[in-house]
């Protein structure tokens, strides 16, 4: 810090900026060294009481999931509140709502980046992280939903000695691909962005062990504008190739539902409706992790209140499309002229299962809509109760689908409804024990900003940036013609342009 | 110490401006060993060190269609051939019910193929480096920008090429060995 080259910009002046500019991503006059301290600091230093109290408070809620597990294998699916008509209860409604989460970490890092949306870089790391340790969670249910779990290779193309191959046909089966290389490419799109901030903390190490497990994962890595260049390449079709993936995946996953013939799945309205819902609510999570973490280990000036408000608009943006998706839905079924598809929609909101109807609805629609107002997006406390409404919504959302649709179907004679059980609350929460504790280990041992993408989109990171013009002037002599390129106009005024070169601080 | 044979020169320039303006006169003086060590990828810089375009894309395409087609074959064997079951009436070579699959692994072979042919590309994992022995190196990954020559480039000389860089506005030299 203390960079001559560098302007110090406030909250206040990222707010303010004009609309037609883009505004600075990295605030409080932080320079690159600013950003590695900030950062790195977070993994080098001595985790604090607090650290270790929700690391032991996850821990805790992830051997509620162990035991609730446990029990589930010995003793089959019975011990869950299924029942004749709801084969599929929360166990597949936990599979869609962790799946969903998931969408966000990519959405953040694939689509953001192909669109040049440069804010992405503050908040991707995490968003990632999000997306690996939730598809975690979301693979765990359909794994022990079907009961024997030990015979879940089924699903694979593997040689057996039944000599039977899995139906392709069926979208189960689909989802299966779709789901575990969904999880693959979103650990190999992450990796790949943690190398060079691996290597990063490996120079930094100054214990051994500390330089060897940083270092073996790190590659190697030297910051070589050679390896930077298929570097970038790289990472640009993992996030071209990961775009149509993560629409895919929701896609797929509606497909399950969208393939049957029950009145209420079977609609072709799902697959965008799905990856909307999925958006909305990854953007939720997000929230619900970054603003407190931003405030707790020091984030603010590169998680900053801009990063919250785009994230917001978001939220504003694909809560609408879900509010409009659940319309669409009473008017296709009204329009369809099919009485049994009518039923369940009329039945979905004044039925025996109303309460969640409106839960879901007053969550997701009503709820994301005060975030037309700037206060709303600009202040993280309130954010971060909207983003639990946004969870909570939507965690009903598939709730409502699944179950409500399966409690009433075409004959009334099979009519029946669903309550969990204690094992059914116990794999819910325990899910999220897993998730908790992976998540707290991330943000103790690995970079939670992807510091050279941040470094890379700050306004000084461009070798052409006034702020340079001095150095440039001294480095090259008259007769080069890099040097008589005219460095383009500041947004800021050029007031920054410095006297002398950044100061020789921090090169020890 | 002395008669360790040399790796090449190392300079460090302090900012981005520098560090592009330094790479185009190395690039000039017609250097071919030699390399760009940055914090992050300093936009311009392929130009300005007279790169060529990244065949990345290449290994991705083919591995990917690689892909796609195996996963295609697969289903087609498995449906048509090593278990022919009629289900809902619907024809064992079902083409339209394969693309879901036939995508994801055309993605997944397409992700693995990006990844490990940069790795290739870089020759990484490459846990040594000499430069690693060179302590300011270290700041390479934080905020300090670099320029290596090695001393197997045929216009190397210890000398000349050190004072060189020196001209070019490098705030520190060094001479690093094998």
């Amino acid at each position: 810090m203390g960079n001559p080259a560098m302007k110090v910009y406030t909250e206040a002046d990222q707010l303010s900026y004009p609309i037609s500019e883009r505004a600075p991503l990295v605030l409080g006059g932080n320079d690159f060294h600013g950003v590695t301290e900030v950062v790195t600091g977070l993994v080098e230093r001595k985790p604090n009481w607090k650290w270790w109290a929700a690391l032991a408070a996850s821990l805790a809620m992830l051997s509620v999931y162990g035991i609730s597990v446990a029990w589930l294998v010995w003793q089959g699916t019975g011990v869950w509140g299924l029942n004749n008509p709801v084969f599929w209860g929360w166990a597949i409604v936990n599979f869609v709502f962790w799946v969903g989460i998931g969408h966000a970490g990519t959405l953040i890092s694939a689509v953001l980046f192909l669109f040049r949306q440069k804010w992405r870089t503050g908040i991707n790391r995490a968003a990632e992280a999000m997306t690996l340790f939730a598809v975690a969670c979301a693979l765990s249910f359909p794994t022990i939903h079907v009961g024997r779990i030990w015979l879940l290779y089924y699903a694979a193309p593997l040689p057996n000695q039944m000599a039977a191959w899995p139906n392709f046909r069926s979208p189960l089966v689909w989802d299966f691909f779709a789901v575990s290389i969904y999880g693959t490419v979103s650990l190999l799109f992450w990796y790949t962005g943690l190398i060079p901030d691996l290597a990063t903390v490996r120079d930094r190490a100054r214990t051994k062990y500390r330089r060897m497990i940083y270092g073996f994962f790190a590659l190697g890595w030297r910051g070589s504008n050679r390896h930077w260049q298929n570097y970038e390449v790289a990472y640009g079709i993992l996030a071209g190739l990961a775009t149509p993936l993560v629409l895919s995946v929701h896609s797929i996953v509606s497909f399950d539902f969208a393939t049957s013939q029950v009145p209420g799945w079977h609609t072709t309205i799902f697959p965008p409706y799905f990856v909307a819902g999925a958006i909305f609510s990854g953007f939720g999570m997000v929230l619900t992790l970054l603003v407190p973490s931003r405030k707790w280990f020091g984030l603010e000036d590169v998680v900053t209140i801009r990063h919250l408000d785009n994230m917001a608009k978001i939220i504003l943006l694909t809560g609408s499309i879900v509010g409009y998706a659940y319309g669409m839905e009473f008017f296709i079924a009204w329009y369809s002229g099919n009485p049994y598809e009518q039923f369940a929609f009329v039945n979905r909101a004044f039925g025996p299962y109303a309460w969640a109807y409106w839960i879901m609805l007053g969550c997701n629609v009503i709820t994301p809509q005060v975030f037309w107002f700037k206060w709303c997006r600009t202040t993280p406390w309130f954010l971060f109760i909207i983003s639990i409404f946004v969870n909570i919504g939507m965690w009903f959302e598939r709730f409502v689908i699944v179950v409500t649709t399966l409690a009433q179907d075409f004959m009334v004679s099979a009519w029946d409804y669903y309550s969990p059980t204690i094992v059914d609350w116990g794999c819910f929460i325990g899910s999220f024990g897993l998730f908790c504790t992976l998540y707290t280990l991330f943000v103790r041992f690995v970079p939670q900003v992807a510091m050279a993408e941040v470094k890379s989109v700050m306004k000084v990171a461009d070798p052409h940036h006034p702020a340079w013009e001095h150095a440039e002037s001294v480095a090259a002599p008259a007769t080069d013609e890099g040097a008589s390129v005219a460095p383009p106009a500041a947004p800021d005024g050029g007031e920054t342009a410095p006297d002398v070169p950044p100061s020789e601080e921090g090169a020890e | 110490m002395a008669d360790d044979k040399l790796y090449g020169v190392l300079a460090e320039f302090t900012d981005p401006a520098a560090l592009f303006t330094a790479c185009e006169q190395v690039r000039d003086q017609g250097f071919k060993n030699w390399d760009a060590h940055t914090p992050y990828p300093v936009h311009g810089l392929d130009g300005a060190m007279g790169m060529k375009p990244s065949s990345v894309p290449w290994i991705a395409l083919v591995s990917g269609l690689s892909g796609a087609a195996g996963g295609f074959l697969l289903q087609t064997w498995v449906s048509v051939s090593a278990w022919p079951l009629v289900i809902s009436g619907k024809p064992l070579f079902a083409w339209q019910a394969f693309v879901p699959v036939t995508f994801e692994c055309g993605v997944l072979a397409a992700a693995l193929g990006a990844l490990i042919g940069m790795l290739f590309l870089n020759r990484l994992p490459m846990h040594y480096n000499p430069l690693f022995s060179s302590a300011r190196f270290e700041a390479a990954s934080d905020d300090r920008f670099f320029i290596s020559i090695e001393a197997s480039d045929p216009s190397f000389d210890a000398e000349q090429t050190g004072s060189f860089l020196e001209g070019l506005g490098a705030s520190h030299v060094e001479l690093v060995k094998e």
